[in-house]
C-alpha cells in the first residue's frame, strides 16, 4: 500500500467566487496513472492549475506530498517566436536542477538529445522554435517534461493537435513514466484512449461525478450525468450552503 | 593621411570627443542588451514610456539641486523605479497588463512633474534633459555611466538563464522557480538604471534609440539570442562611433547623429539582413523537403 501523496479535502476552485471544481474529496496515491475527464468547463484544467499552485482555492485544500511537479498547461505562455533553438528549449527542462549557474554536463546534453529523439524530433535540434508546427512544439514540450524528471506530472490535454502516430509514441512515454513509479494526472477527451491506457479515472463536471477504476467510472450512467452539467455560471447563484 | 583625419584624428585631438566616445561605448554595452530583452518581451515601447517617467524626476532634481549630477540622477532613479516597480508588481498581481500599468504610472509621473515645474516657474533647461549633452560629459558623469553599464553586464551575466526563461516562457519559469518576480522586477530596475545613465549622454528621449534600434537590428540578423546580444552591442557601438564622427565632420548635433546612424543601420538591415525584406522580395525556389 503506497502512501497517499496528493490529497484533496473538500476542495473548491474557481473564478470570481463561481466554482469550477466543487467540493472535491479524495487522494491520488503515489504511482497512480489517473485520467481526468469531463465536459468543457467541467473544471479539469482548473484542478490541475490548483494542484500546480497557480490558483488559490475558494475553499478546502490540496495537500501535495511530492517534492516536485512538472505541469504542462493546455495553453502555455511560451513565446513562440523567441529566438532559441529546439535543443535549448528542451534544455530548459533541466533548469530546476541546474539552476542559474549549474554546468550542463556531457550526460545532460546526451539526455536532452535522447529526449528530443524520443518525441520524434531528431534532426530538429538546431532549428529555431518558430519553425515548428503546433504539434511539433507540443512534442518538444513533452521532451522538456521528460527532462524535468518530476515525480508528479500534470498533463492538460497533451494530445491536442497531435497526429495519431505521435499519440502512440507519447502514450508509450507516459506508460514508461508510470512504470518508473511516477504519479501522472492527465486531462483527456478521447475516452477510448482513457479506457485502453489509464487504469484510473476521475470524471468531473464541476461536481466530482465518479472516481476509481476506469471501467467503473466511464459508465453510460456516469457519462450522461456529466453531460447534463450546465456550462454557464449562474449569475444569480446563491451562496453555497456546503461552504459553511 | 585622409583616413586618419577622418576616423582617428578627432579623438586624438579633442579630449571631449574621447570622453564622448567612452561614454557612448559604455552606454552601448549596458543599454543594447537591455533593449534586446525589452524587444523579446514585446515591450519595445516601454523604454519610451519609462523615459517619460524619468524626465519629471530628473527635472525635479534639477529644480532642487540645480545642474548637479547627483540630484538629477537621484530624481530620475526615484521616479523611474517607482513607476517600473509599481507597474511590474501590479501586472504580476492583477489582470492588468504590464503596458497598461506602465502607461498609467508614467502619465501620473509626467503630469505631476509638469505640474510642479510649471508652478515653480524656474527655468529648467528642458532641451538638454531631452536630448542630452554627450560632448560635455564630465568625470563624475562618465564614472556614473561606466558604473551603471558595468553593473548591468554583471547583473545580466548572473541572471542570464533566469531572464531568458522568464522572457521565453513565464508560466514555466513560475513553475520551476519562485524567483520569477525577482528577475522581472530586477530587469525593470536595470531598464531604469540604463535610461538614467543614457540620459546624461543622449537625453531622456534619445536614449531609448540606443536601447531599441540595435535590438531591432540584431533581430534581423540572427535567430539565436546569444548571437543577437553580440550583434546588438556591436550595432550600438558602431552607431556611437560613426555618429560622433559624422557630427564632428559635418558640424551636426551629436546625440541625434548617433541615433540617426543607429536608425539607418536598422533600415539597412531591414532591407538587406538575412531575415529582412530582400529575402521576401526575391524569393528563391522552394526545396524538395
Amino acid at each position: 500500500m503506497s502512501t497517499p501523496a496528493l490529497a484533496f479535502r473538500d476542495l473548491t476552485l474557481g473564478y470570481d467566487r463561481h466554482p469550477a471544481v466543487h467540493h472535491l474529496d479524495g487522494t491520488v496515491k503515489a504511482g497512480s496513472l489517473l485520467a481526468v475527464v469531463g465536459p468543457n468547463g467541467g473544471g479539469k484544467s482548473t484542478l490541475l492549475k490548483g494542484i500546480a499552485g497557480q490558483l488559490p482555492s475558494l475553499g478546502g485544500s490540496v495537500a501535495n506530498g511530492f517534492p516536485a511537479l512538472a505541469y504542462m498547461p493546455q495553453i502555455g505562455d511560451l513565446s513562440r517566436d523567441f529566438p532559441v533553438s529546439v535543443f535549448d528549449l528542451a534544455l530548459t527542462g533541466l533548469c530546476s536542477r541546474r539552476g542559474l549557474f549549474g554546468r550542463i554536463s556531457r550526460s545532460d546534453r546526451d539526455r536532452t538529445y535522447e529526449a528530443i529523439g524520443r518525441v520524434g524530433l531528431d534532426g530538429f535540434e538546431d532549428r529555431s522554435i518558430r519553425t515548428l508546427s503546433g504539434g511539433q512544439l507540443q512534442r518538444l514540450l513533452f521532451a522538456r517534461l521528460m527532462l524535468q524528471d518530476a515525480p508528479l506530472i500534470l498533463l492538460d490535454e497533451p494530445f491536442a493537435a497531435i497526429d495519431q502516430r505521435t499519440i502512440v509514441d507519447l502514450l508509450v512515454i507516459i506508460e514508461n513514466w508510470h512504470r518508473e513509479g511516477r504519479t501522472i494526472l492527465c486531462v483527456l477527451h478521447d475516452l477510448e484512449v482513457v479506457r485502453q491506457h489509464f487504469p484510473e479515472s476521475l470524471l468531473i463536471a464541476r461536481e466530482p461525478i465518479a472516481w476509481g477504476p476506469t471501467a467503473t467510472v466511464l459508465t453510460d450512467a456516469n457519462l450522461s450525468r456529466a453531460r447534463s452539467m450546465s456550462e454557464a455560471f449562474d449569475r444569480e447563484a446563491a451562496l453555497c450552503e456546503r461552504a459553511a | 593621411m585622409l583616413l586618419y583625419d577622418l576616423l582617428i584624428g578627432p579623438f586624438i585631438e579633442f579630449p571631449f570627443m574621447r570622453r564622448a566616445l567612452a561614454g557612448g561605448l559604455a552606454v552601448s554595452l549596458g543599454a543594447a542588451p537591455i533593449g534586446l530583452f525589452l524587444m523579446l518581451r514585446r515591450m519595445s515601447l516601454i523604454g519610451d514610456a519609462m523615459a517619460h517617467a524619468i524626465l519629471p524626476g530628473a527635472a525635479l532634481g534639477f529644480l532642487i539641486g540645480g545642474l548637479s549630477l547627483g540630484a538629477m540622477t537621484l530624481g530620475g532613479l526615484v521616479a523611474g523605479f517607482s513607476v517600473a516597480l509599481l507597474a511590474g508588481a501590479i501586472s504580476r498581481a492583477t489582470l492588468v497588463k504590464e503596458d497598461m500599468a506602465l502607461a498609467a504610472f508614467y502619465l501620473l509621473s509626467l503630469a505631476t512633474g509638469v505640474l510642479i515645474l510649471s508652478g515653480a516657474k524656474a527655468n529648467v533647461d528642458v532641451l538638454s534633459l531631452l536630448f542630452g549633452s554627450i560632448l560635455a560629459l564630465d568625470d563624475s558623469t562618465l564614472l556614473l555611466i561606466v558604473s551603471i553599464s558595468s553593473l548591468t553586464m554583471v547583473a545580466l551575466a548572473l541572471g542570464y538563464r533566469g531572464l531568458v526563461l522568464e522572457c521565453l516562457d513565464p508560466g514555466f519559469a513560475a513553475g520551476v522557480s519562485r524567483h520569477g518576480a525577482l528577475f522581472h522586477l530586477g530587469f525593470l530596475a536595470l531598464v531604469v538604471l540604463n535610461l538614467v545613465a543614457g540620459f546624461h549622454a543622449l537625453g531622456t528621449l534619445l536614449v531609448v534609440g540606443i536601447m531599441m534600434l540595435p535590438a531591432g537590428t540584431a533581430r534581423l540578423w540572427s535567430d539565436d539570442i546569444t548571437a543577437m546580444l553580440g550583434i546588438a552591442v556591436l550595432a550600438a557601438m558602431f552607431a556611437n562611433l560613426v555618429g560622433l564622427l559624422v557630427s564632428y565632420h559635418l558640424g551636426l548635433a551629436s546625440g541625434p547623429a548617433i541615433i540617426l546612424v543607429a536608425g539607418l543601420t536598422y533600415i539597412a538591415s531591414l532591407i538587406a539582413a538575412p531575415l529582412g525584406l530582400l529575402r521576401r522580395w526575391l524569393p528563391r525556389r522552394h526545396l524538395e523537403a
